[in-house]
């Protein structure tokens, strides 16, 4: 079994549809959605921990691509500019999953993107706006 | 042992002079104690970077041919107001100040606060141009009444930083006890002790390795943002007599500096605006103060570890906004606001810092490899800064 996270981006014309529904039953996929943002008539968009095995996951995204859907990998999401981050570590109880996480020998932060689930909760609370995201 | 001022001088122009940071000191000392450790350092470095609200710079803009008279007109930056309430050319730009259209805390949502006073000083060492514009009410020998143009530091006769309140000698850890998250000028405070945020380099923070102000005083030259700068006055809210602990140092926010540094000299690398949502616009400083070890009174001092110090915690929803309730929910030293959480009303609270240490370690190094180079030499103070009430009882630093 193989575990991906990736932002999916409905056209408007199919946020309506039940997508996600043909996703599990049709493809066998487990699906975990970790954020949406669907809006009747705008771009959706959502982020997806899926959970197959390599032919489950090619005939899920064969058939997102069929229907319009974009995929891209989630690590996009959240930048972490390092020029622009000082270090300070006001972003690292706000991170839930330890993606933002500081070496306690350096003191350096780092983003981890695989465990980032992208919750935007570490967007606000960046004083040096050193970390944004392209999902809002 | 005895040592002055001026003998330490003399080792730096010899190359001779030995120089620690405040973290490497305590090593130092303990391998081979104060005694000897006194003996054989010469100056110790301590450094900071982090948000200091109270800053500022004045600037003097050069006239054009028809000349402008600025005082008591008024004067904007990128749209950022400055005070133009003094001679004819100069003005100040505080690094808290936003432009009039700002959204700020309208609407019920937190503002974002994207750019202020703080975002011109920093762009304007960088070297970019920024819009001026400005007017005025002409007067004989002012005639011009409007004036806008982009300009840059070049632009300026004199442009320094004139800090009121900078490097407190420490710092609350501010949490939340309400039900809702706070917004606060330590951060966002997630609700139910969602987390615990403090701002200070512990061991590496400059008054807290001379707690006493035995060194430190109006006239001590510093390192500011990259640039000389000197310590010119007490800062605003200077308040020696916090409560302290044996070793001396203060348990709460005491001794500020007011400080002084030539803005075109700064690196932008060391002068970073800062946005904290929902509170507003401030600037990130970079001070590095070099403590010369005058006897084994000051060793002892520098050779302070985070374990040492302490911090108070305090409620940020009720205590500190009204005034009412508890004022404190206990006390922790920086060895546990580092360690990742400390306990709160026996809750483990995970702690975030805005006072960065990696950035407070290379602000050290660099003081120290300056002192060593022989491009920075140590001042001894005009006069000493307001310092505790002696002779507490109790207190083990009276003499």
């Amino acid at each position: 079994m193989d575990k991906i996270k990736v932002v999916l981006s409905f056209p408007p014309s199919r946020v309506e549809d039940p997508i996600i529904f043909h996703l599990i039953t049709d493809c066998g996929l487990m699906v975990n959605i970790l954020r949406a943002s669907i809006d009747p008539g705008k771009v959706g968009r959502m982020v997806v921990e899926l959970t197959g095995d390599g032919d489950q996951l090619s005939r899920g995204a064969d058939y997102l691509e069929a229907n319009g859907v974009e995929i891209e990998p989630l690590t996009e999401e959240i930048q972490h500019d390092e020029e622009r981050c000082v270090s300070c570590t006001a972003c690292v109880p706000a991170c839930p999953t330890g993606a933002l996480h500081v070496d306690r020998e350096t003191w350096v932060v780092f983003h981890e993107p695989d465990r980032c689930v992208v919750c935007l909760s570490c967007v606000d609370v960046c004083p040096y706006r050193a970390v944004t995201a392209n999902f809002q | 042992m005895k040592r002055t001022i001026s003998e330490i001088n003399e080792k730096i122009r010899s190359g001779s002079v030995v120089v620690f940071t405040a973290e490497e000191i305590i090593d130092v000392v303990r391998q081979k104690g104060v005694r000897k450790a006194a003996r054989e350092v010469d100056v110790v470095t301590t450094g900071t970077f982090s948000p200091m609200c109270s800053s500022g710079a004045f600037m003097n803009i050069r006239q054009e041919k028809e000349k402008m008279k600025l005082g008591g007109g008024w004067a904007t930056l990128n749209g950022v107001p400055a005070y133009a309430g003094l001679a004819a050319a100069d003005i100040y730009i505080g690094a808290t100040a936003i432009p009039e259209n700002d959204p700020r805390n309208t609407n019920g949502r937190p503002g974002r606060f994207r750019y202020g006073g703080a975002h011109v000083i920093e762009e304007l060492a960088q070297g970019k141009k920024v819009l001026l514009r400005a007017g005025g009410y002409g007067t004989d020998c002012y005639p011009k009444k409007r004036r806008e143009q982009m300009i840059g530091l070049e632009d300026m006769n004199e442009a320094f930083l004139f800090n009121p309140r900078n490097c407190y000698q420490n710092y609350n850890v501010a949490v939340n006890l309400s039900e809702k998250p706070i917004y606060t000028y330590m951060g966002k405070l997630k609700p139910g002790l969602g987390n615990a945020n403090y701002c200070s380099a512990g061991q590496l923070s400059p008054l807290l390795n001379d707690p006493m102000y035995r060194t430190i005083g109006i006239g001590t030259r510093i390192f500011l943002s990259g640039a000389e700068g000197y310590v010119v006055w007490n800062g605003t809210q200077h308040n020696p007599d916090s409560p302290r602990l044996e070793n001396g140092t203060p348990c709460a926010a005491a001794g500020t500096l007011a400080l002084v540094g030539n803005l075109k000299k700064m690196d932008p690398r060391w002068l970073r605006a800062v946005s904290f949502t929902g509170y507003g616009v401030s600037l990130s400083m970079a001070v590095g103060l070099p403590i010369p070890i005058l006897d084994e009174e000051m060793m002892k001092f520098v050779s302070v570890t985070d374990a040492d110090l302490k911090a108070p915690v305090v409620d940020y929803s009720v205590f500190y906004p009204t005034g009412e309730g508890k004022p404190r929910l206990g006390e922790v030293t920086y060895a546990q606001l580092k360690s990742g959480a400390i306990e709160v009303n026996g809750k483990s609270v995970p702690t975030g810092c805005f006072s960065s240490y990696a950035k407070a370690r290379e602000v050290a190094g660099c003081l120290k490899s300056l002192i060593r180079d022989g491009g920075f030499y140590l001042t001894q103070a005009v006069s000493p800064l307001p310092g505790p009430a002696l002779k507490k009882e109790g207190v083990a630093w009276t003499k």
